[in-house]
C-alpha cells in the first residue's frame, strides 16, 4: 500500500551503504573476550565494597494473599543481622516503582498488605553474608489470609471482589482492552472468497540468562547521594526513576552499570534488585549486596515472555491473495503491568507480516493474574505476532490446498513497493522477501528434502519441513511507550544514543557508551565503525560505559536497536574528530581543510606527496600546543566530541490512532526452515537440518550476527519445545528451577544451522545497517511449529500451541491414532 | 553460627579463611580467595557455570563444601592463560566465537580442558557429549562446539612442537 497521504521523513543517512571498507562486514574477533575468557569479567557479583553486606529476601508462598501480620523479632535477634525491613518499613523510605503504564499499576520493591505472587517479596533482610540473611529470612513468621488466586486470564478477566489484584483501579482484572483496526477490515472480509480460522496459543517462556540481576548500592548520608552498581541497561535513559523512586533528587544517584552475563531483554531496566538494595544501604548505612538467586530470578525477575491466546481470521480473496486479518488476543500480563501493553505495539509494528495485507484488525485484552509480571525477552511480544501471522499462513495452505512456498511468495511485498506502508501506519524502509526465500530453498536444498521425506515415510519415519517467513522489526521509536494507551500520559518521543569519543595525546581513542555490555558485542562494533571512520587499528581503540553521572542522553540496546543507533552517534562525532584533525593539519601543513584527507591512521594533503600528519601527532598537537596555532576557538585544546543520534525515522501517530505513525521501521526478514524427524513413540523432536537465512541491511560482523541468530534459534527452540513457566491453579510455580525449567542444552539444538545472507540496506541508517540480535527467536518458533505439522501430517495434528513438548506431542499422537 | 578454618589450594596457592562449615566451595573461590572469574548460574547443579576441577576431575563447586575440598587440588577458570598468553583452549573460544555473555564460559573452559586431556582427537559427536551437561543461553552451543574442535587441534600442534 503505497499512501501517499503518509509522509515518510527524509533520509539523514550520511555513510552511504555499499562503500568499500576495512573493517565493516569483517569477522573481527570480539575485543570483549580476553578478558571475558580469562575470568576477568567484573559481573555484578563480582563488585565488592569494603564493610559490604549481603541482602535476601522473604518471598510470598502464596500467590495472592493479604498479610495480616509480620513478626520479624526472631530475625533481627540473629547475630550477623543488621537490619530487617518489612514492606510498611520499606514504603517509609521508597515510593512506587517505575511503571510505564497509565494509569500507573502501583508496585512496591516489597510487597504492603497483599502480595499478589509467589516469589513476591515480603521482607528484606542485610547481613554479614548471605547465609546469614537466609537464615533470618527463615526466622520471619508472616500470617497470610489466602485470596482466590487467579492463573487463567479467561478466567480472571470476569472475576470481582476478593479475585481482583488491584482494587484501586476498579472492580476487574482487566488492566487494559483496546481494539486497534487499521483499514476496511469489515469491507474485506465481506468480500473474501475464503476465511481460515484458528484459536493459537503462545505460553510464558522466559529469558532466563545464567547470571541473575544483581546490585551494590551505598549511601553517603554526608552528601545524601546513592552510588548503585547494577547490571541493568537503560540507567542512562530511565534510571533516574529509581531516584524518584528512592526519594532523593536525581543528581543525588549515580548508577554504576556492570556487564551482564545475558540479558536478552530481561535486564532492560532492573528496578525492584537496586532499590532493595538501595533502601537496606540507606538503612544500615553499609553497602549493600542483593543478588537474585534462581529462584528469585525465575520467581520474580519482572520479566516473563509473553503469555497469550489467540483467535484469529484471515481472509482470501478469489486469486488467493491475502486480504485482512483479525484477531482478539486475551495476555495474561501475571500481577504488574510496567511496560502496558508494549508488547502488542511491537507486534502491531509487524503484525501483517512480510504480506500485502490491506486491513487488519487486533483486539487486545491484557489481563492481570497471579504470576510474575511480563517484561521483556527477546522479541517483545512480536515474535508472537510472528508465529501467529505464519500459524495462519500455513492453516490457509492446509485448509485450501496451497502450496506453502508459492502461497507466501505471491503475497509477499514486491522490492519495488518499498518503503511500504502497512495498514497499522508503521513503514517498511527496504527488504527484499524473494530473494531471502530462494536463498533458504537453495541451501536447504528444499526439492531434495521433499523427496527424502517421501522415502522415509515408506520406512515409518516422520520427517516434517517447516517454513517461514518473518519480520524482524528494529530500532524502535518512543511513541510505541504510549500510543497503545486510553489516555497517552507521558508522551516522549525521545529514544537517543550517545556516544563520547575521545582521542588522548597519543593518538589512541576512548569510545564511552551509555549502556554496558550484556551478551552482545558493543565494544567490538563500536571499535569497528570508528577504526572504519577514522581509518584507525582497531587495537588502539578502547571503549567504556559511562555511569549516570558522566552519561549523556543514551537508550541502550532493546529492540534491535543498539548497533545502527550507536553507529549514527559514532559518525557524528567521528565527523566532528575529523574536521578537528583537518583544520590542525591544514594548519601545520599550510593548506586548506578542504583539502585535506584521512588515510590509514593519518591525515594528507590530497596529491602532496609527503604532506601528512599521524592522528598521534595531530592529537598532541591538539592537546598541549595551544599556541602553535591560531587565537581563534576552532584551535581550543583537546580533541574529543560527545554526539547524540537521535531515531533516524519516526513520525507521530494520528490523535484516533488510525494511524499509529513510523515507529519501527528498520525492517529485519528471515525465512528460517527447519527439518525436523519426529519420534511418534516418545514425541521427540530431532532436527536433521536447519537454515536460517537474515537480512538485516548492511553487516558490521557476520560471525556475531551469525551467533546471534543461532543463539535466537536455539531460545526460539526452547519457547517452541520445552520452555514453559507452569503455573498451578493455586498460583504455585511447579518448575522454579533448572531441573524442571528445561532450557535447551547442546543435545536438543540443531548440531549445524546453516546461517545465510541477504542483504537490502536501509536506506535510513548509517552504512545501511538494521538490527538483528532478536530474530533467531523470532524466527524458529513458527517454523518449527510448520516443521512438527508437516512431519505428522498424516495424524493430522495441528502445532497450534507452545510449546510442543515430547510429552505434549506423544498425546496428540496418541489421540489422532484412537480417532483414525 | 561456628566457623572454621579451612585451608584450600587453587591454583597452586593456599588461600585460608575461617568460614562455616556449611559454606559452599563456590562462595570459597568467589569472596575467601577472591577469584570470581568462577561463576554461580543455578546454585542447585544443573546449569555447569560453577564447574571446576578437583584432582583433575571436574566438579560443581555450587554444590560441593569447601570443608571437602581440602587436601584437594583445586583449578579454576584463572589456571589457564592470561591477557596475552591465552591458554590454546581460550584461543579457540576466541577464535571461533565460543562465547557471547561470557558467564558459563569459565565452566565450559574448565570443562574442555578436562574433556580433551581425556580425548585429545574427539570428534563433534564426542564434544557434543562432553559439554551436554553445562547450559549456555547464548551461543546455541555450535561455536563452542567449533571451539573445542579446533582447541584440539592447537593443542595437537602445541604438543608436536614441544
Amino acid at each position: 500500500m503505497k499512501d501517499q497521504t503518509r509522509r515518510i521523513p527524509a533520509s539523514r543517512q550520511r555513510e552511504k551503504p555499499g562503500q568499500k571498507t576495512k573493517w565493516i562486514g569483517t569477522d573481527m574477533k570480539r575485543v570483549e573476550d580476553p578478558r571475558l575468557l580469562t575470568g576477568q569479567g567484573r559481573y555484578a557479583d563480582d563488585v565488592s565494597v569494603p564493610g559490604m553486606l549481603h541482602a535476601a529476601t522473604l518471598s510470598s508462598p502464596h500467590a495472592h494473599a493479604r498479610i495480616i501480620s509480620i513478626d520479624v523479632s526472631k530475625a533481627r535477634a540473629l547475630p550477623g543481622v543488621v537490619a530487617v525491613m518489612t514492606g510498611e518499613a520499606v514504603a517509609r523510605l521508597t515510593g512506587p516503582l517505575p511503571c510505564f503504564s497509565n494509569p500507573p499499576v502501583e508496585q512496591r520493591c516489597v510487597a504492603i498488605d497483599r502480595v499478589r505472587h509467589v516469589g513476591e517479596p515480603v521482607a528484606i533482610i542485610a547481613a554479614e553474608s548471605r547465609y546469614i540473611a537466609e537464615d533470618a529470612a527463615r526466622l520471619i513468621e508472616v500470617e497470610y489470609e489466602p485470596l482466590p488466586a487467579m492463573n487463567d486470564p479467561r478466567k480472571a478477566m470476569h472475576a470481582i471482589g476478593e479475585g481482583v489484584l488491584h482494587p484501586a483501579r476498579g472492580d476487574t482484572n482487566v488492566a487494559m482492552h483496546r481494539n486497534f483496526s487499521f483499514g476496511d477490515v469489515a469491507g474485506d472480509f465481506a468480500r473474501a472468497t475464503r476465511v481460515v480460522k484458528r484459536s493459537l496459543r503462545w505460553a510464558r517462556s522466559g529469558a532466563q540468562p545464567l547470571e541473575t540481576c544483581g546490585a551494590v548500592s551505598e549511601y553517603d548520608s554526608a552528601t545524601g547521594k546513592f552510588t548503585i552498581h547494577v547490571n541493568s541497561s537503560m540507567y542512562n535513559y530511565v534510571g533516574w526513576l529509581l531516584a524518584v523512586t528512592l526519594g532523593v533528587p536525581v543528581h543525588k544517584l549515580n548508577i554504576i552499570p556492570t556487564i551482564a552475563g545475558g540479558s536478552f531483554g530481561s535486564k532492560l531496566f532492573i528496578h525492584k534488585v537496586p532499590v532493595i538494595s538501595a533502601v537496606l544501604a540507606r538503612e544500615t548505612g553499609r553497602p549493600v549486596k542483593y543478588l537474585e538467586d534462581r529462584s528469585d530470578n525465575i520467581l520474580a525477575c519482572d520479566h516473563h515472555g509473553s503469555d497469550r491466546f489467540y483467535d484469529c481470521e484471515l481472509a482470501l480473496d478469489h486469486n488467493d491473495k491475502m486480504i485482512s486479518m483479525r484477531c482478539k488476543v486475551i495476555d495474561d500480563y501475571g500481577a504488574y503491568f510496567q511496560f502496558d501493553i508494549g508488547h502488542h505495539g511491537n507486534a502491531l509494528s509487524q503484525i501483517t507480516g512480510p504480506y500485502q495485507i490491506g486491513s487488519v484488525e487486533a483486539d487486545i485484552t491484557a489481563v492481570m493474574t497471579n504470576k510474575c509480571q511480563q517484561g521483556a525477552y527477546r522479541g517483545f511480544g512480536s515474535e508472537v505476532s510472528n508465529y501467529v501471522m505464519e500459524r495462519m499462513v500455513d492453516a490457509a495452505c492446509s485448509e485450501f490446498g496451497l502450496d506453502p512456498v508459492e502461497f507466501r511468495r505471491k503475497n509477499f511485498i514486491k522490492p519495488e513497493q518499498f518503503p511500504y506502508f502497512i495498514p497499522t501506519g508503521n513503514l517498511y524502509d527496504s527488504g527484499n522477501y524473494p530473494a531471502v526465500l530462494d536463498k533458504a530453498l537453495q541451501m536447504l536444498d528444499y526439492d531434495g528434502w521433499r523427496n527424502k521425506q517421501k522415502e522415509a515415510r515408506k520406512e515409518g519415519r516422520y520427517i516434517g519441513i517447516g517454513l517461514a517467513t518473518c519480520q524482524e522489526r528494529s530500532v524502535f521509536s518512543a511513541t510505541e511507550f504510549w500510543m497503545l494507551n486510553h489516555e497517552a500520559g507521558f508522551a516522549l518521543t525521545s529514544s537517543p544514543e550517545g556516544v563520547k569519543v575521545k582521542i588522548d595525546p597519543t593518538g589512541n581513542a576512548v569510545i564511552t557508551l551509555q549502556a554496558p555490555f550484556w551478551g552482545n558485542s558493543p565494544e567490538t562494533m563500536a571499535t569497528m565503525i570508528l577504526a572504519e571512520h577514522l581509518t584507525m587499528d582497531p587495537a588502539n581503540i578502547s571503549v567504556t560505559y559511562a555511569d549516570t553521572d558522566s552519561g549523556i542522553a543514551g537508550t541502550g540496546p532493546g529492540g534491535s536497536r543498539f548497533t545502527v543507533m550507536v553507529a549514527g552517534a559514532i559518525v557524528s562525532a567521528s565527523q566532528v574528530i575529523r574536521k578537528k584533525l583537518f583544520l590542525l593539519a591544514a594548519h601545520l601543513l599550510d593548506a586548506d581543510p578542504s583539502e585535506m584527507e584521512l588515510f590509514d591512521g593519518k591525515v594528507r594533503v590530497k596529491g602532496r606527496q609527503g604532506a601528512e600528519k599521524s592522528i598521534a601527532d595531530l592529537a598532541m598537537m591538539a592537546h598541549f600546543f595551544r599556541l602553535s596555532f591560531p587565537d581563534t576557538p576552532e584551535f581550543d585544546t583537546g580533541l574529543d566530541a560527545s554526539c547524540t543520534y537521535d531515531h533516524p525515522l519516526t513520525t507521530m501517530p494520528s490523535e484516533d490512532r488510525k494511524d499509529l505513525g513510523i515507529f519501527y521501521p528498520i525492517m529485519g526478514h528471515m525465512c528460517h526452515m527447519p527439518v525436523v524427524e519426529i519420534d511418534v513413540e516418545t514425541g521427540k523432536v530431532k532436527f536433521l537440518d536447519y537454515v536460517a537465512v537474515h537480512d538485516c541491511g548492511t553487516i558490521v560482523n557476520p560471525m556475531t550476527l551469525a551467533g546471534h541468530v543461532r543463539g535466537g534459534t536455539a531460545q526460539g527452540i526452547g519457547s517452541a519445545i520445552y520452555e514453559e513457566y507452569k503455573y498451578a491453579d493455586d498460583g504455585q510455580l511447579l518448575n522454579a528451577n533448572f531441573a524442571d525449567y528445561i532450557l535447551p542444552s547442546v543435545n536438543e539444538v540443531p548440531p549445524n544451522v546453516r546461517v545465510g545472507h541477504v542483504v537490502t540496506p536501509s536506506p535510513f541508517t548509517e552504512y545501511g545497517i538494521k538490527g538483528g540480535g532478536e530474530g533467531g527467536r523470532m524466527g524458529a518458533p513458527p517454523a518449527i511449529a510448520s516443521a512438527i505439522e508437516d512431519a505428522l501430517k498424516p495424524f493430522g495434528v495441528k502445532a497450534d500451541f507452545l510449546p510442543l513438548t515430547p510429552a505434549k506431542l506423544r498425546g496428540l499422537i496418541r489421540q489422532a491414532t484412537a480417532n483414525q | 553460627m561456628r566457623t572454621q578454618k579451612v585451608e584450600l589450594t587453587i591454583n597452586g596457592t593456599t588461600y585460608s579463611g575461617h568460614v562455616e562449615p556449611r559454606m559452599l566451595l563456590s562462595d570459597f573461590i568467589r569472596q575467601v580467595a577472591r577469584l570470581t572469574g568462577t561463576h554461580v548460574g543455578c546454585e542447585h547443579g544443573v546449569c555447569g557455570a560453577c564447574t571446576v576441577q578437583i584432582d583433575g576431575k571436574t566438579a560443581r563447586s555450587c554444590l560441593t563444601f569447601a570443608v571437602q575440598a581440602e587436601g584437594h587440588d583445586i583449578r579454576t577458570v584463572e589456571a589457564l592463560g592470561k591477557q596475552g598468553a591465552l591458554h590454546p583452549i581460550q584461543e579457540a573460544f576466541w577464535e571461533k566465537h565460543g562465547l557471547q555473555c561470557g558467564y558459563c564460559t569459565p565452566g565450559m573452559l574448565m570443562r574442555a580442558e578436562e574433556f580433551l586431556a581425556s580425548n585429545p582427537t574427539p570428534s563433534r559427536e564426542d564434544i557434543i557429549e562432553a559439554i551436554s551437561g553445562n547450559l549456555c543461553r547464548c551461543t546455541g552451543y555450535q561455536t563452542i562446539v567449533d571451539a573445542i574442535e579446533h582447541a584440539a587441534t592447537l593443542l595437537k600442534s602445541q604438543t608436536a612442537e614441544a
